[in-house]
């Protein structure tokens, strides 16, 4: 199996889904002659020309609905977002026409739409542009969010998002383009709305997603050296959510630690721990543990926005409270 | 002879095109009169923008796009949904929540749908639906169709940056599009002239490079004529074109505000009623003896008929099902 960066896995995924089909096309700024801010769209323009690779001005809300028209009247969009710090400005346009077309068309009118780009915190972008927008968007009826972790579901989660008649939200982990992974060929689907178990253990579940699988998954090799033997399950989609998933895995260890790049208030975490104490409550041992970014904006000094993030210490820390170890 | 039958055809063609216009402004006219009974018998709820005194921008405009066209409103859409060809049952069950509405009840009167005719939308938030009228123009000429897009807003959402940045794109990509600006004055009780530095608003054309026109908006005839020259120039080379159409509502905003209230006098609402669109026409097609007073109160009752068979039918609707409520949020 190739091995693949998460970019070059979702160039993949483009360029298959436009050969695939016509009317797939991408639009945003940068995507074209400047081969993407995050090269995600490197060779497309080449490829597949500016009818269907299309540059726009810095003017977020307007090529949003623009998508959202070119869908109502039978296309396949592909909006691309600098960063999703930007994609505020087209909140109007994901929240108010792309997620309830389809209802308040009383059925009508499908919307198959995907909205994607790099979202979470970088390196000392400060405040603007370091930030994780997955709750706000998983909060609206009407639309599926995906937040892939590895090259290989970020190529079969965003080849799902373009089959789906729906408005799909893809949260690409902005510090994740560079990772490499083995990435199947060809026909790689990955069904939204399914978890993955990263990694298997017995004592405590780690629920994460995007990066924060990254950071999981380097606090379950923290914990194995203590003799700790952490499960890691990712989500890879906010909405749905797989609740099952989740389920079994509590059932398994009866702790949970979970963790995320947004801020606690109102956060994913707080729908994972819903869920749990719903659905779970008898096989708990411990009051569920939330790791997050700080409650602050990012900083921009380099030791406060440590500070500010979620890290493999802090998650290895939570855990041993589920533990009861400290 | 052939000439002169030609010549003949051609008025009769006219006249009938004239005749629909009036025809189409009257059940405009009668509906939402209708529609305000039930508003105030509670059998109607929520917001309801009435379009009364606008009948000639929906009538006239309508008239020069061809069935496979799209079209794309604000939320005061009751008039355009009807020009379309949406059955006035249809919309008016929607009004009402029922099952048998246009947007099967989860709608109502902002979001008025029909697919089947490309009556696209019935949108609510100020400005948001000029970027999808954009893009269903870009989907249009993507598809090497040489279909055009509608597109109605008031003068309020001028204002707004939806409009500037689809003027913008629409302009660069050179996207089959018609901006039809209904300036009828009052972003509800706000007068544009105390919120716009520019009052013209066929003058934003200039930033984008578009062509724009300004139009009579009492008068079905400049509307149409308006219309066509602007479709024809979207049909034939993608170029799209502001119109600004300077109208006057009657009524307040929406059923729950006074008719003038503060913001306007009882007599400039009088003064425009003089200029009424519906008289303007009947009495120019009375003039040119396309139809006399006694045709003209025939075509009255039967769209009155047709108006209350459009109340009985909603009132006798189911309300949607119970089950109703979970479907369509997403598609398979």
């Amino acid at each position: 199996m190739p091995t693949l960066t998460y970019r070059d896995a979702l160039n993949q995924a483009l360029r298959e889904e436009m050969q695939r089909d016509p009317d797939v096309f991408l639009m945003g700024e940068e995507v074209g002659v400047y081969q993407g801010a995050y090269k995600v769209s490197r060779g497309l323009l080449e490829e597949f020309g500016p009818q269907r690779v299309v540059d726009t001005p810095i003017a977020e809300l307007g090529f949003a609905g623009i998508g959202v028209g070119a869908a109502m009247a039978g296309l396949r969009p592909v909006i691309e977002f600098m960063t999703w710090n930007f994609a505020l400005l087209a909140l109007d346009q994901i929240v108010n026409s792309a997620a309830k077309m389809l209802y308040m068309s009383g059925g009508q009118l499908r919307m198959p739409i995907v909205f994607r780009g790099p979202n979470g915190a970088a390196l000392q972008l400060s405040s603007q542009h370091s930030q994780a927008w997955d709750s706000w968007l998983a909060h609206i009826p009407g639309l599926k969010v995906v937040a892939p972790a590895t090259p290989a579901d970020a190529k079969g989660l965003l080849k799902s998002a373009i089959r789906d008649n729906n408005p799909v939200i893809v949260l690409e982990g902005e510090m994740l383009y560079n990772i490499k992974g083995d990435v199947p060929e060809g026909e790689h689907l990955v069904p939204i709305g399914r978890a993955d178990v990263k990694r298997t253990g017995t004592d405590v579940t780690l629920i994460c997603h995007s990066k924060t699988v990254t950071v999981a998954l380097k606090a379950a090799e923290q914990l194995a050296e203590q003799s700790v033997s952490a499960e890691v399950v990712d989500l890879r989609s906010l909405r749905p959510m797989d609740e099952p998933a989740i389920l079994e895995s509590v059932a398994k260890t009866n702790r949970a630690v979970v963790v995320e790049e947004g801020w606690p208030h109102c956060g994913v975490g707080a729908q994972v721990v819903d869920i749990i104490q719903r659905d779970a409550f008898d096989q708990l041992d411990a009051p569920v543990q939330r790791v997050t970014q700080a409650d602050v904006p990012m900083p921009y000094n380099k030791h406060l926005e440590r500070a500010a993030k979620p890290s493999p210490e802090k998650v290895v820390a939570a855990a041993r409270r589920v533990l009861y170890l400290e | 002879m052939a000439t002169a039958t030609a010549q003949s055809a051609k008025d009769q063609t006219q006249s009938e095109l004239h005749r629909h216009m009036l025809r189409d402004m009257l059940l405009i006219r009668r509906f939402e009169e209708k529609a305000a009974e039930a508003y105030a018998l509670g059998k109607i709820g929520g917001f309801c923008h009435l379009y009364i005194g606008q009948e000639a921008v929906a009538a006239g405009s309508l008239a020069a796009l061809r069935p496979d066209d799209y079209v794309i409103c604000s939320y005061r859409e009751h008039g355009q949904a009807l020009g379309r060809g949406v059955p006035p049952g249809a919309v008016m069950a929607e009004l009402f929540g029922k099952a048998t509405g246009c947007s099967k009840g989860k709608g109502g009167s902002m979001h008025l749908f029909d697919a089947g005719r490309r009556f696209l939308g019935g949108h609510g938030i100020v400005g948001g639906h000029i970027p999808l009228a954009a893009g269903i123009a870009f989907a249009l000429k993507y598809k090497s169709g040489d279909q055009v897009c509608l597109c109605y807003f008031g003068e309020a959402a001028v204002n707004i940056g939806a409009f500037h940045e689809a003027l913008n794109m629409a302009s660069v990509w050179k996207l089959p599009v018609i901006f039809l600006c209904e300036n009828n004055r009052y972003g509800m009780g706000t007068a544009f002239e105390r919120v716009a530095a520019v009052t013209d608003v066929v003058e934003h054309a200039c930033s984008y490079d578009i062509a724009a026109e300004m139009v009579d908006g009492m008068n079905a005839l400049t509307v149409y004529e308006a219309t066509r020259r602007a479709v024809e120039r979207a049909r034939k080379g993608g170029h799209p074109t502001l119109l600004e159409v300077r109208t006057y509502r009657y009524m307040g905003h929406s059923m729950s505000d006074p008719l003038h209230g503060v913001y306007r006098t009882k007599d400039e609402v009088e003064e425009q009623r003089k200029r009424d669109p519906i008289t303007q026409l009947a009495d120019k097609l009375k003039e040119e003896g396309v139809l006399d007073q006694g045709a003209l109160d025939s075509m009255d009752a039967e769209i009155r008929a047709e108006v209350d068979a459009a109340v009985q039918f909603a009132d006798e609707s189911p309300d949607p099902e119970a089950g109703e409520l979970a479907t369509d949020v997403l598609a398979d």
